[in-house]
């Protein structure tokens, strides 16, 4: 009996561990992909500037208030635009940025497809 | 076929490829923030810098009136620079200025105004620096031009005597 509550109490406290540092990766993630708008090739993450550190407290505050990450970085692209973020969104100008990759795949794909063919025949 | 199919492609690739550099070899490459958008300024709840009371944005910016929003410390060395322009500012008939202390020290803060003298009418505190991203700014020194509850210019980085007439013409 003694073990399995030890049991239990070791499973408890590792579980919390867990949950701790998956809240850290979420910010540290949101950091990441956050730009720092007034350094040069930084993230916030990676930025000590006064700018990156109200950010970094900005984000661990919406996320304790309970916003998701997509809500922060359009809480952060609302005020600073599109540029905050690392990965752009799909929209209209970057339509072309996301797609070429897939057709570019899709040609490759149909050009070796089509010497298959010639080569059967 | 089998000899047709490779060198069109791999030509019309190449050209794709050379348009597209062609046209970002002219792009401008250097990133400017916008400054000309008209944004609604933010709803929030400020902190008095002279005592810990609060005060809305609402209660700040009446509508018909020019407010002029300056974010300063005493710790940055443009706002030293720029100090002089909002005094001259702060003599305008409709423009009142706003202050927004930015991470900065209060006895640092009072220092500086005592030297200076204080050209703004209210000034509210930001010590973690959220307020100012609440507004969109970037750091310190950032002026904000509001006309009713809208921000109609922004000013990253020092005043000069060309944004001052700016200023003034657009409050005449």
């Amino acid at each position: 009996m003694r073990f399995v509550n030890l049991f239990f109490v070791i499973f408890f406290i590792f579980s919390l561990k867990v949950s701790f540092a998956q809240e850290g990766n979420l910010k540290n993630k949101i950091t990441k992909n956050l730009r720092c708008l007034i350094c040069q090739g930084q993230s916030v993450y990676d930025s000590d500037s006064e700018f990156a550190n109200s950010v970094k407290i900005l984000v661990d505050k919406k996320l304790n208030e309970g916003f998701s990450e997509k809500e922060i970085y359009v809480f952060l692209k609302e005020r600073y635009g599109e540029w905050i973020l690392y990965d752009p969104e799909f929209s209209k100008i970057t339509y072309f940025l996301w797609l070429l990759p897939i057709i570019l795949f899709l040609i490759g794909g149909a050009i070796i497809l089509k010497i298959f063919n010639i080569r059967k025949n | 076929m089998k000899i047709r199919i490779f060198p069109v492609s791999i030509i019309f690739l190449f050209i794709v490829i050379f348009i597209v550099f062609l046209k970002g070899l002219k792009n401008p490459n250097i990133y400017k923030p916008k400054t000309d958008v008209k944004k609604n300024i933010p709803l929030l709840n400020f902190e008095l810098f002279e005592s810990n009371k609060k005060i809305n944005s609402n209660e700040i910016f009446v509508d018909d009136e020019f407010y002029l929003m300056n974010i300063w410390s005493s710790w940055c060395a443009p706002c030293r620079d720029e100090h002089v322009f909002l005094i001259k500012l702060s003599k305008e008939k409709n423009l009142k200025l706003v202050g927004l202390n930015y991470k900065d020290n209060f006895i640092n803060a009072k220092n500086f105004l005592d030297e200076l003298n204080n050209p703004y009418e209210i000034i509210i505190t930001d010590k973690d620096g959220l307020v100012a991203i609440e507004w969109g700014a970037y750091g310190v020194p950032e002026t904000f031009l509001i006309h009713k509850k809208k921000i109609i210019k922004k000013i990253i980085g020092p005043l000069n005597i060309d944004l001052v007439l700016e200023i003034k013409e657009l409050v005449k």
